[in-house]
């Protein structure tokens, strides 16, 4: 055999019989588990894996849909308690029988909490689930 | 809660008293041994940290979703908001939508973060880009403070129910009971882990749900399923008319009133993400998306509840006597039972003791449950972060962690049953808007930028969880709630300077602003190694325990 012996276990051994499947690239995007990669460790996908536009991608899918609608819902929820406090006359409108306003945005406001939990749900089940698996499964992969 | 109370006993008919009491007794006997023979099954099964502080991970959405329901509905929420509707009308309904729009924060921001890249408490995340040491007290003193106001608020409630519902008015009975509440609560919890306690909670969640079912299809068929003729009914028999359907019964009386409903209002709704007990539910489930699944779950079943309230409240309103429910416990915390001895045929018949000795036992259910999720989140937190990463700086074996953690539940239940002997007589209400106050100002906070704020640093953690906790509990020294007023703690004096009840509209912003100034001025750069991969754990769920 003409081979050298194998020198432990170096982080970058040559890839000599594996399968190229990753192509040229393949050095450092995918590395250890990375569970007990401390700050100290040279290959830090994290890193490289958050300044990824893939990364970007799933980050922007969350933040632009759960911070507006955060807002959105404690600016609806605060709107019911100040006009609860503060607009009195307008929250006794009677609308049928003994239901008044009142009534009505309070139910309302459980009908909101409803539809916006469904909402994200349908929207993470789109729009999060598929990206984050495939990250989780490139970073992952390795292991 | 007021001592002069007349015991509800007293004022049902002599005929049903002993009866029911015994039924109630009964079923209740029932409950704990059925949930005591659930911990035991569960603790055979309990070895490594993640079964005891997280169940074995092994829970599903649904699962989850009805345990989170039950840690969350207790004693406050079913006897209180029944009872704040029934004397307050609308106003008090306004609690059930703030406990119920809060959990959307959860939804959005926390759960699925905070599952993937925590392990068992609310400090593996906040500690996981700082350092280690200093976080994790911090935390860990937040999380024990919240729990133990939220613990003694329970553990003062049970003494007044069963004071109301048992007759039992000697001081040393009402001891015994909240010593026995204690214990019961010790041996879920230290026996059997998380996953007896989840297990306790789910069954805990079944009855209240179907309880409260009963009693509103009740309520609902005398009323032929018109809401508005229950509201006409509710309003006339209340003796206040059309304003009992209005806001302002309660908040409305003051300018300093109406500031006070929008700082609770905003306690509420900002309280649920950060509160511990709730947040370690999280850890139960194998993935993000069943987290997502357990709160949309929790969502539905926590919604339905408290649309039920309304039923309850207003039913309770239009049936009973008035003046019945302030004669039998001025805060209405009765008005729920009473009003299950009412349409079950009044205190005369059997029906009626049937129907009220269910409702109680639930009662006495649900504190039990809710006190069991808090002894254990606290200490989970006393062992897994103080215990184990400050004072043995991450260096015990699992089986020390676990022995720890069962330590660390009889020691607080210890403290807990002390705490709330002498809590008997403490504003019930009050301790649990405190809870909620420190939860959004000390928790809250932290945990948001910890997950979503790359530039948040150890200092900026500290000054907002020491800074939220410590402005809300000051407050609240200082406020109403404690001194001054004929409804404090201590009504004979008076050194409160804090004109609101609830800290919030100040504690909370401060915790923000503390967390984000702390983070400014701090000497050490933000890790952001640590920070990226945080990020890509928390949304990705790489790595994930």
């Amino acid at each position: 055999m003409s081979s050298a012996p194998p020198s432990g276990p170096g982080p970058h051994q040559p890839p000599s019989g594996g399968t190229p499947e990753t192509g040229p690239a393949s050095a450092d995007t995918v590395r250890p588990p990375p569970t007990e990669a401390g700050p100290g460790g040279v290959p830090y996908p994290f890193t490289e894996v958050q300044a990824s536009g893939e990364f970007a991608e799933l980050r922007h899918a969350h933040r632009s849909f759960a911070f507006p609608l955060t807002v959105a819902f404690i600016a609806w929820y605060l709107a019911y308690v100040l006009l609860s406090s503060y607009a009195g006359g307008f929250m006794a409108l009677k609308i049928l029988g003994h239901v008044n306003v009142a009534l009505v945005l309070g139910l309302a406001q459980f009908l909101t909490t409803f539809l916006i939990a469904w909402w994200y749900s349908r929207h993470a089940a789109a729009r999060l689930d598929p990206r984050a698996e495939a990250i989780k499964t490139r970073l992952e992969g390795d292991a | 809660m007021n001592l002069t109370q007349q015991p509800l006993a007293l004022q049902l008919a002599a005929g049903g008293a002993g009866e029911h009491r015994t039924l109630i007794v009964s079923l209740f006997a029932v409950f704990v041994a059925a949930t005591l023979g659930i911990t035991v099954w569960a603790g055979r099964q309990t070895r490594s940290a993640e079964d005891f502080y997280a169940g074995g991970r092994q829970f599903s959405g649904f699962q989850n979703g009805l345990a989170i329901s039950g840690d969350y509905m207790s004693a406050a929420s079913f006897l209180g908001i029944a009872g704040a509707i029934a004397l307050s009308g609308y106003d008090g309904f306004l609690y059930s939508i703030g406990f119920l729009v809060a959990w959307l924060v959860a939804l959005l921001l926390v759960a699925e973060p905070l599952r993937n890249s925590g392990r068992y408490t609310m400090g593996d995340v906040l500690a996981y880009r700082m350092r280690q040491r200093p976080v994790r007290t911090a935390a860990g003193a937040s999380t024990i403070v919240v729990s133990i106001f939220y613990l003694l608020a329970q553990m003062a409630g049970a003494g007044a129910l069963v004071t109301l519902l048992l007759g039992i008015t000697s001081e040393t009975g009402k001891i015994l009971v909240v010593v026995l509440v204690g214990i019961v609560m010790i041996l879920y919890v230290s026996i059997g882990g998380m996953k007896g306690t989840t297990w306790v909670q789910m069954v805990k969640a079944v009855l209240l749900i179907a309880g409260t079912l009963l009693i509103t299809f009740l309520v609902l068929l005398k009323f032929h399923f018109n809401i508005s003729s229950l509201l006409g009914a509710a309003a006339e028999n209340s003796g206040k008319g059309a304003a009992f359907l209005e806001p302002g019964l309660k908040y409305g009386v003051s300018a300093t009133s109406k500031i006070d409903f929008i700082s609770l209002g905003i306690a509420l709704v900002l309280g649920t993400a950060g509160l511990p007990h709730i947040l370690i539910r999280f850890y139960t489930v194998p993935t993000a998306k069943a987290a997502r699944k357990s709160v949309n779950w929790a969502i539905g079943i926590i919604g339905v509840f408290y649309l039920m309230t309304i039923a309850l409240g207003f039913g309770a309103a239009a049936l009973i006597k008035p003046g019945a429910i302030t004669a039998s416990n001025k805060a209405g915390n009765t008005a729920a039972p009473l009003l299950a001895q009412q349409i079950g045929g009044g205190p005369d018949s059997t029906g009626g003791a049937i129907l009220l000795a269910v409702i109680s036992a639930v009662a006495f259910a649900t504190i039990l449950a809710v006190v069991a999720g808090l002894t254990l989140a606290s200490s989970s937190s006393f062992a897994h972060d103080l215990y184990v990463n400050v004072i043995r700086k991450g260096r015990a074996t699992e089986k020390e962690e676990v022995g720890a953690a069962r330590w660390a539940t009889v020691g607080i239940g210890a403290v807990a049953i002390v705490l709330g002997v002498f809590a008997r007589g403490l504003n019930v209400a009050g301790l649990v808007a405190l809870a909620f106050a420190v939860a959004a100002s000390a928790n809250l906070p932290t945990l948001l930028y910890s997950l979503f704020w790359k530039r948040f640093t150890t200092q900026g953690a500290l000054w907002s969880i020491y800074g939220g906790l410590a402005s809300s509990v000051v407050l609240v020294l200082f406020s109403p709630v404690v001194s001054g007023a004929g409804t404090s703690m201590f009504p004979g004096v008076d050194f409160h300077f804090f004109p609101l009840e609830n800290p919030g509209l100040i504690s909370i912003p401060l915790g923000f602003l503390l967390g984000w100034l702390g983070s400014r001025l701090s000497k050490e750069e933000p890790d952001v190694k640590k920070y990226a991969e945080l990020e890509v754990r928390s949304l990705t769920g790489t790595g994930a325990h």
